[in-house]
């Protein structure tokens, strides 16, 4: 607790010298990183503590505010949303300090360290947070100071727009969660978290069913479910890159968090919970991975993914909500376990990939998929790292990707080897689901960085790039890293999780112990499998260097079809390659294609593009907005922004209350 | 491990070539030629392993990378499958989930292997490679849960012991719907007739085989030798979930599991005989009709 | 008998399916005349007594209709006009087999509902009967070809006569003839009506016949 205490109060502390000292915005810049990353590791080893040790740590002071407590406490369910926060946060606060090298604003940049350090502080207080009205503090906080920092570049339109579409949406979700925190004070007497959870047993269906929905409508604006994530693929893009990274990896799992702690205080979960959740996962993550697959924008793209992963997270909690409604013990817990690993392994994946978009950004200068290609050779680090990302997206052993979705299929096998009918049909849904996103996330994933790092250039901007700074490729290599370690050490990690699957489930940690203890065995063995294959690759890489010794090994053009005058520009594009998937799926279908064909003998340019919206903004908010707008321009009537009118209607109200009082 | 499973574990490595000759031969008898021999296979690999190669200037190190974990992906999946009800050299629980997505890895860096040479053919080829397997994928791992859920186990090699002719006569509708949506599987993700044709030259309809185009050499035996494996590991899960011979003695099991694989190829060739390619845009419907036969198994097994 | 029975009644799910996803008019005829084979068996096999000269005779008559006069019939229609040969779906293939397969799951939500019948042969004949019925509905108004509409009625009266032999076994006859007469009939003056409009408006798409109002 002492630890992450200090950590909390360094990066205030450090947020505080930025504001001070930004006369010289050179040393605020480096007082904000130095801070950032100090508070965060102290953060990530208090998170460690807590995880391992399974202790429950607290602090309480008074606080003069009504219905309000000082009431900070760090359990292992706390601590698996700790770790990655202030580990991201350290990794990407060093990332941004190169990134951000040379900028031209450098009171804005010094400046954008004040609120990464309080977005980060937030983040931390709104996982400590054991009463609601310091969790929302913290929420709104938090919700503020990733504001500034997605319109960050605020000279942008579109960057101001998404800046708006995104504080809109955050206060939406904040408004559901007022009205739970309210019906769940009103019953529990108190706003302390521990209250809650203990009135919650009692709690009537009537008014448990409506908390859970409004905990998932709040939560899951947050977290990005479809159709609420419309925010989530206009504030990444906009941010830069280092910021994208921690609101992507960490910042939404917030949602995933206040979900859990809130699940636990609403009494046992009825069957359709699970349902709700087990269908929200499996339309976020399909949707989410076909919209994704529709975008050319290398950031919008990996926004869309997370949109995707926080389905996959979903699908494992519903998985474990289902067994846990209906007894299937251990299901639930490798839903649960699963669910968790993926938050975890989202975040170290998803940094990896926003920071490798960003080196790509910051060198080529470019964002849009098909300008670009052959990168590998040119940023190596970057085009290696990103590989290993996108690898572990997909899902693919031996990566820890492959860990966190083994489990939730381990559950879900689990579940219809030997479960009655209904849970069956839920683990069946989980398993189609989830090879249908693993499929298609595949696709996504070849298709940026085989059009992004392999090949030709496409045009200018990927001929020369800067390549990355070593303050960039270190976090990268990093994350690399922990993809491969958490691959590769996932017998030991996997039983690490107990205690935090415990908390999750509400139950006593002996059941979370035993379910992954089971899941033990398998796991070494894919580790294993995964080793002998390493071990198979290089002995057959032995054995062609030894056959192509002893023969001639040529180099020519790739092969051409006949076609003597071939250009870079002939290569596939990310367009063309993922347009036979989207045909399969005519439900992402909101492409607008804009072409000018040839005509005439000697046909001038011609171009081709294509475009895909987000279907839920073009169809849905927009004109639900738009209409709202209209029917509310009539109260604008009323407003003259003449001063004595105002004083008028002031002087009305008072005479009509007034009036009122003394009947 | 014991001589029976070391004998299961080296069958595919050794005897996975011969049946793509049955295929041809097969073919070849339909078409009223002599054809080539049945042991062509072997000799194309052992010309392919002594010649030298010729790289691409666009290449780099993921083209040399792609064919060597391509091969290592599918010996590991060879492994895991059992053979003749005999127990696979490595079984674990849920060790279908891997066996399913060491073929995703394989495709994953036959892809990027594909994308590394900057050719139009070949993207758009691995442009279609991944658009189908995303939906083969679903029907491969629905289909397996349906004998999962049939047997009470989740391990290849549990699964398949679970399984005789006498299932037949409780669950018949089962297995020959699994068996329908594994055969659709089964000719995708080998690209065969009517989902892709091997024998196409035009590169413009070709999906599998415009992704190796650029490669020659050691290069392209590995890819050769790697997909008679994927024929033979993939059409392994077909027969036992097909023709579950079980007579007690592990010897005859695995010689009527061989004479299976062995009508495997000639029902495979008979196809490519008697069907053309579907067009393009049809394949996906015969893939989704996979996914439904699959679901419709399971729907069969709740009631 | 109930594992013979459970795979004519998967051979009914599959033809459907298949049906909702073939997209030659053609294809989807000969689907139909599949289900109306399957359907002849059917009645031989749920008979108690065996195979009796009246079983026989009747499903020798459903076969020659529903499996060779109909398609004849249909296909020879199809010749005569000279449309193209395609279903022309306002809802896509692939997303009407998905449609399929959840009114599958639908019709077996639904008879677990519903009291258990007298005299039911195995737990699948009922969701299939309703399942047939479904799909036809479907057919008939998710499809542009007047012969599409034609194929659809046929499927949702195979769904009624699969509920009839399975269900009414005391008196099959009776309803047999009277069904078949009534899809004899229709079948009749569907396809005459399907060559007129052809010869009149030099296509069969129903969706434009609406020109003609006013």
């Amino acid at each position: 607790m002492i630890l992450s205490l200090i950590s909390l109060a360094a990066l205030m502390l450090g947020g505080v010298l930025v504001v001070l000292t930004k006369g010289a915005p050179v040393w605020s810049a480096r007082a904000g990183v130095a801070s950032a990353v100090a508070g965060c590791v102290c953060g990530c080893i208090a998170g460690f503590q807590a995880l391992v040790g399974g202790r429950t740590e607290s602090l309480e002071i008074p606080w003069s505010v009504p219905g309000g407590a000082l009431h900070l406490a760090l359990d292992p369910l706390s601590a698996v949303f700790l770790i990655p926060i202030t580990g991201l946060g350290a990794l990407c606060a060093i990332y941004g300090a190169a990134y951000f090298q040379g900028h031209r604003d450098a009171k804005g940049v010094a400046l954008s360290w004040f609120h990464y350090n309080l977005l980060v502080a937030s983040m931390i207080g709104v996982v400590l947070a054991r009463n609601a009205l310091l969790f929302l503090v913290a929420w709104e906080t938090m919700a503020l100071a990733s504001f500034f920092l997605v319109s960050f570049e605020h000279g942008k339109a579109t960057v101001r727009t998404a800046g708006w579409i995104y504080l809109i949406a955050c206060h939406l979700g904040t408004a559901f969660l007022l009205a739970l925190f309210a019906i769940l004070g009103e019953r529990a007497g108190s706003l302390d978290f521990a209250a809650m959870a203990q009135s919650g047993a009692a709690l009537p269906a009537s008014v448990s069913r409506w908390a859970f929905v409004l905990a998932l409508l709040g939560f899951g604006t947050k977290a990005g479910y479809i159709p609420v994530h419309v925010w989530l693929p206009e504030a990444h893009p906009a941010a830069p890159s280092h910021v994208s990274a921690l609101m992507s990896g960490v910042m939404i799992k917030t949602g995933i968090y206040g979900l859990l702690r809130m699940l636990a205080c609403l009494g046992a979960p009825a069957p359709w919970w699970g349902w709700c959740l087990l269908g929200t996962g499996l339309v976020s993550g399909i949707l989410g991975v076909l919209f994704a697959l529709a975008q050319h924008d290398i950031k919008r793209l990996l926004a869309y993914h997370s949109v995707e992963n926080i389905g996959i997270i979903t699908i494992g909690l519903g998985v474990g909500c289902i067994g846990l409604s209906y007894g299937a013990q251990g299901v639930a817990v490798l839903g649960f376990a699963g669910a968790l690993l993926h938050v975890l392994n989202h975040a170290v994946f998803k940094g990896l990939l926003f920071l490798g978009a960003g080196a790509v950004l910051h060198g080529a200068g470019t964002g849009d998929i098909d300008h670009l290609g052959g990168l590998l050779k040119r940023m190596p680090v970057t085009g290696v790292t990103f590989l290993i990302g996108s690898a572990a997206i997909c899902g693919l052993p031996p990566l820890n990707g492959f860990v966190s979705e083994f489990l939730i299929y381990l559950g879900a096998f689990q579940g219809v080897a030997s479960s009655p009918g209904v849970v069956v049909a839920a683990c069946v849904a989980a398993i189609a689901g989830l090879a249908l996103i693993g499929g298609l996330a595949a696709a996504c994933f070849t298709k940026a960085f085989g059009v992004i790092f392999l090949g030709e250039p496409r045009s200018e901007h990927a001929v020369h790039p800067h390549p990355a700074s070593r303050g960039m490729r270190v976090p990268m290599l990093a994350l690399a890293a922990v993809c491969v370690l958490i691959g590769l050490s996932a017998p030991v990690v996997a039983p690490g999780l107990a205690n935090a699957v415990a908390g999750a489930m509400n139950t006593p940690p002996g059941a979370a112990r035993a379910g992954l203890n089971a899941a033990v065995s398998p796991l070494a063995w894919v580790v294993g499998v995964s080793a002998a294959g390493l071990a198979l690759i290089l002995v057959l890489a032995a054995l062609r260097k030894r056959l192509l010794a002893a023969r001639t090994v040529g180099a020519a053009g790739t092969w051409d079809c006949g076609y003597v005058r071939p250009t870079a520009r002939m290569q596939y594009t990310a367009s063309s390659f993922a347009q036979p998937v989207l045909d399969v799926f005519p439900l992402a279908r909101g492409t607008r294609y804009r072409q000018v064909q040839p005509a005439g003998v000697l046909p001038a340019p011609v171009s081709f593009s294509t475009e895909t919206k987000d279907l839920f903004r073009n169809r849905f908010y927009e004109p639900f907005f738009k209409r709202t707008a209209e029917v509310l321009s009539w109260f604008r009537r009323a407003q003259h922004g003449r001063v004595q009118l105002y004083v008028l209607y002031l002087a009305l109200a008072l005479i009509v209350l007034l009036v009122f009082g003394l009947k | 491990m014991n001589v029976l499973s070391l004998t299961t574990l080296l069958l595919p490595f050794v005897c996975a070539p011969a049946l793509l000759g049955i295929i041809n031969k097969t073919k070849a008898f339909f078409a009223g030629r002599k054809g080539v021999p049945v042991l062509q296979a072997y000799f194309e690999l052992w010309k392919l392993l002594h010649k030298g190669a010729v790289y691409s200037r666009t290449t780099t190190w993921v083209f040399r990378a792609g064919p060597m974990i391509g091969l290592a992906c599918v010996m590991l999946a060879a492994a895991l499958a059992p053979f003749g009800g005999v127990r696979s050299a490595i079984a674990f629980p849920c060790d279908l989930i891997l066996f399913a997505y060491l073929f995703g890895v394989m495709r994953f860096v036959t892809v990027l292997a594909a994308l590394d040479t900057g050719s139009s053919f070949e993207g758009m080829g691995a442009s279609r490679e991944v658009a189908f397997s995303a939906l083969a994928e679903p029907a491969l791992l629905v289909g397996l849960a349906a004998v999962a859920r049939l047997t009470g186990s989740c391990s290849l090699s549990d699964m398949f012991q679970g399984l005789s002719l006498g299932t037949y006569l409780h669950a018949g509708p089962v297995l020959v719907l699994v068996g329908g949506a594994l055969l659709i599987v089964f000719l995708t993700e080998n690209a065969r007739i009517p989902v892709d044709d091997p024998n196409t030259h035009l590169e413009l309809t070709m999906i599998h085989e415009v992704m190796v185009l650029d490669h020659s050499g050691p290069d392209f035996a590995f890819i050769l030798y790697g997909a008679a494996l994927k024929l033979w590991v993939l059409g392994s899960l077909l027969i036992h979930v097909v023709a579950p011979v079980r007579t007690g003695h592990a010897g005859l099991d695995i010689a009527a599991a061989l004479c299976a694989m062995a009508g495997l190829g000639v029902l495979v060739g008979i196809i490519e005989s008697c069907m053309a390619r579907l067009r393009l845009v049809r394949v996906p419907r015969l893939l989704m009709g996979a996914v439904v036969l699959s679901a419709l198994a399971f729907v069969l097994l709740l009631r | 008998m109930n594992t013979s029975i459970d795979i004519i009644m998967l051979v009914l799910i599959v033809t459907n399916l298949l049906l909702l996803g073939f997209s030659q008019l053609k294809s989807c005829i000969r689907t139909v005349a599949c289900q109306g084979i399957a359907l002849g068996v059917l009645s031989l096999l749920v008979n108690e007594d065996g195979f009796t000269v009246w079983s026989v005779v009747m499903s020798g008559v459903v076969i020659g209709l529903k499996g060779v006069i109909f398609p004849r019939l249909l296909l020879g229609a199809l010749r005569e006009t000279n449309a193209r040969h395609e279903v022309e779906p306002y809802i896509g293939h692939m997303a009407s087999t998905l449609a399929g397969f959840a009114a599958l799951a639908a019709s077996a939500w639904l008879c677990s509902r519903l009291p258990a019948f007298p005299g039911r042969v195995t737990p699948l004949v009922a969701p299939v009967a309703f399942f047939m019925v479904f799909v036809g509905l479907f057919v008939i108004v998710s499809r542009k070809k007047a012969i599409s509409q034609i194929l659809g009625y046929l499927v949702m009266e195979n769904g009624m006569y699969v509920f009839g032999v399975v269900i009414l076994r005391e008196m099959p006859l009776l309803v047999d003839l009277a069904v078949l007469l009534d899809a004899f009939a229709a079948v009749l003056v569907m396809g005459v009506a399907v060559y007129h409009i052809n010869r009149a408006f030099d296509h069969m798409d129903v969706d434009q016949l609406d020109t003609l109002k006013g």
